[in-house]
């Protein structure tokens, strides 16, 4: 495979993260290259969610959680005290595993980051946002005509790709995503994975699955963590193709996990 | 004697429950079965069979006894007296009857009640021994009744289950009734009270002087005396002084209650919410007259100072003071209620918030708050019942006189007040005056209802929501 971009976004160094006594991530390194999709896989409870976690600073959120290390995004350190942590979520967006929309409109889902941020100094301004927004997310031509009904009334993969739109509102360079088709039925599973086809090309993705198929089918670059180590980490197609490390082996061809 | 009975009928039963579970091990050690149910159960099943009916023919027997007794001896009076009676002078008999009977007489003795008294006596002990007689008869039989049935093997373990059911739905039985008794009895003294006042002059006339109605017979009043009687009666005042305090109390308890409850849910670590919520909570544990007399004694004389320095007339029973003393108290209310819906936002709805770049007021102002609002109005309403059906302090603080006023510095009053005014001493039960005290009490009823009804569908909109 040919890589086009192989710019290094992400660049993780040493990153250990504690919940309290126990130990999430222990020592990970890992590039994530910019506009391409990174898959990150292994059993649950290996740390891959504290990881992408770890890059926006959502973990931030929990009190007992300690992170040492360095996460430097274009360069920047961003695992310190000065950085703003309110800039940092602008520019690396998240979508979760359970579709999370507010219990607010469809428009005002989506207009809600831009809103925060002022990113639009009048209406039409906004108005053009949210609908770049939803047709990016490949939900415009489903909501266009009910954008005043809540968000809560669509099906779970529009609500999934509501959330998308309102990670790609404002803009960000990097989307993350947690699981994100783990609540959803396949037809609304291979939506989401067409449209992250569409969306590597001006973002770059981490993924977070439990399929081993939805990695092979949307990610250039693969990471398999275990308890906590990163394992090993490469193209996806050497990953499922001859992985280096007996462990990967193993788990993608379903020995455990 | 009762009780002894009722001593003796819980004992009885005790033992049938451990004779009952050793016959059932008994019988399956020897037969080596197993049997419908375990042990446990056929001593509940006799013991319950035992006691039950037994308890229940004592407690009609008690309810009833009285009265039958006392139509007997009436009954004995009329037959034996060629004089006719009319019923309160048999029911002043009767009294006296029973006075002599209990040995605290006073008055003129005559035959009739000397007689009645042996009569009332004599009576007495036959009851309590065929009440005697009965329980016994019937504890045997049904003991017998159920001992048969369960050396037979019958399904105790599903009968036990229907008699825990049947016990059960009793007890919700007496709490659904007694709602609807208290209605019925608010209901009927006010059809009284609304036949002599109109129901519209009531609820419309604006001048509030019960003690300006003088007792007179309903029946025979001039339009004269109507149109002055009406003025006694007019709620408006009363409605628009529980309204306006209402009002300031919700002025104090809303901001304070529901910023304390974002803080305790959203900002405070486990550590200060664990002790700062009970101690919180503890205000509602206050009993409303410390409250009353904080207001009556602190608040108000404070407030008239304090104006006096600026040269403002204030009342040292003021609606001001009997508000904010009563907002202080539904604080807690409010505070608790809205930190727990705000606490069932979930947490996805924040993360998504936080993950766009929000703040956390952000989040909190433009998620969390609005996600909750429902289930926060439906608090505030409940606290708003609450505080228009507060007594004790507006009794001790806010005044009597019942005027339309909106200045929060003079003495105003409420339903609830009036209501304790009217019925304090001795009072006619039948003159319009006491009823009206049943008419304010069936409006406020209605009030209050319709309030914590609109609270109630709030919240279970809110709760819909996310299930």
């Amino acid at each position: 495979m040919v890589m086009t971009n192989n710019k290094v976004k992400i660049k993780t160094e040493k990153l250990d993260v504690f919940y309290g006594q126990k130990q999430a991530l222990k020592n990970v390194n890992l590039e994530i290259f910019n506009r391409e999709v990174t898959a990150l896989i292994g059993p649950s409870g290996c740390g891959k969610s504290t990881y992408i976690r770890c890059i926006n600073r959502m973990n931030d959120v929990i009190e007992t959680c300690k992170i040492s290390g360095s996460i430097k995004i274009d360069g920047q350190e961003i695992n310190n005290k000065q950085i703003d942590v309110v800039r940092l979520r602008e520019r690396i967006g998240m979508v979760f595993q359970k579709p999370n929309p507010f219990p607010k409109s469809i428009y005002d889902n989506v207009a809600y980051g831009p809103q925060i941020h002022g990113l639009a100094d009048h209406k039409d301004k906004l108005d053009q946002i949210v609908q770049t927004s939803l047709k990016k997310s490949a939900l415009w031509e489903e909501v266009k005509d009910r954008l005043d009904e809540p968000g809560t009334s669509l099906s779970g993969g529009q609500q999934q790709r509501l959330c998308i739109a309102r990670a790609i509102s404002v803009n960000p360079e990097v989307i993350l995503m947690d699981e994100p088709c783990s609540a959803l039925d396949p037809i609304a599973t291979a939506k989401i994975e067409e449209l992250m086809e569409e969306l590597k090309k001006t973002f770059t993705i981490v993924i977070v699955t439990h399929s081993m198929a939805q990695a092979v089918r949307v990610s250039q670059r693969t990471g398999f963590f275990h308890l906590g180590n990163l394992i090993e980490v490469d193209t996806t197609d050497k990953m499922f193709k001859n992985p280096n490390n007996k462990m990967t082996q193993d788990y993608i061809t379903g020995r455990f996990g | 004697m009762n009780l002894a009975i009722l001593l003796l009928i819980v004992l009885f039963s005790t033992s049938c429950f451990f004779f009952g579970r050793k016959k059932i091990i008994n019988i399956t050690a020897a037969n080596k079965i197993r049997m419908n149910a375990l042990p446990d159960y056929y001593g509940y099943y006799l013991a319950l069979w035992c006691a039950i009916p037994a308890v229940l023919i004592l407690a009609f027997w008690t309810v009833f006894e009285p009265t039958i007794i006392k139509a007997f001896i009436i009954n004995n009076i009329t037959s034996s007296n060629l004089k006719e009676f009319n019923s309160d002078e048999l029911n002043l008999i009767y009294q006296q009857i029973k006075a002599l009977y209990l040995g605290n007489f006073t008055g003129t003795l005559t035959e009739e009640i000397r007689r009645g008294a042996e009569n009332y006596k004599s009576f007495l002990s036959i009851a309590e021994g065929s009440k005697i007689v009965i329980l016994i008869s019937i504890v045997i039989v049904t003991t017998l009744y159920s001992y048969k049935k369960l050396i037979n093997n019958n399904k105790a373990r599903e009968d036990v289950e229907k008699i825990f059911k049947a016990v059960l739905f009793t007890c919700s039985l007496v709490a659904i009734l007694t709602t609807i008794g208290i209605i019925f009895s608010l209901l009927f003294e006010s059809i009284k009270f609304f036949t002599t006042i109109n129901i519209f002059d009531f609820l419309f006339g604006t001048s509030w002087s019960p003690q300006r109605a003088f007792v007179r017979d309903a029946t025979t009043i001039t339009p004269e005396e109507y149109n002055e009687l009406k003025d006694a009666f007019g709620s408006v005042p009363l409605f628009a002084g529980t309204a306006f305090i209402a009002f300031i109390a919700m002025i104090v308890a809303v901001p304070i209650g529901l910023f304390s409850g974002i803080y305790l849910a959203e900002y405070a670590s486990k550590k200060v919410r664990k002790y700062s919520k009970p101690i919180i909570e503890i205000l509602a544990g206050i009993p409303t007259v410390v409250y009353g007399f904080f207001a009556a004694l602190t608040v108000g004389p404070f407030f008239r100072e304090f104006g006096e320095r600026f040269g403002l007339e204030v009342s040292s029973e003021s609606a001001l003071a009997a508000g904010l003393v009563m907002g202080v108290m539904i604080i807690p209310y409010v505070s608790s209620l809205s930190d727990d819906v705000i606490n069932a936002v979930p947490q996805s709805l924040r993360d998504g918030s936080y993950a766009v770049g929000a703040t956390k007021s952000e989040t909190i102002k433009k998620v969390v708050i609005p996600a909750a609002l429902p289930g926060i109005v439906g608090s505030v309403l409940l606290a708003v019942s609450r505080a228009i059906g507060e007594t004790m302090i507006v009794v001790m603080a806010a005044g009597l006189a019942a005027r339309l006023t909106i200045n929060p510095l003079e003495s105003t009053t409420t339903i609830t007040t009036q209501i304790v005014m009217i019925l304090i001493g001795d009072q006619e039960f039948d003159s319009p005056k006491t009823q009206s005290a049943f008419a304010l009490g069936l409006t406020l009823f209605f009030a209050t209802l319709i309030l914590n009804y609109i609270a109630l569908r709030f919240v279970k909109k809110y709760r819909e929501k996310y299930e």
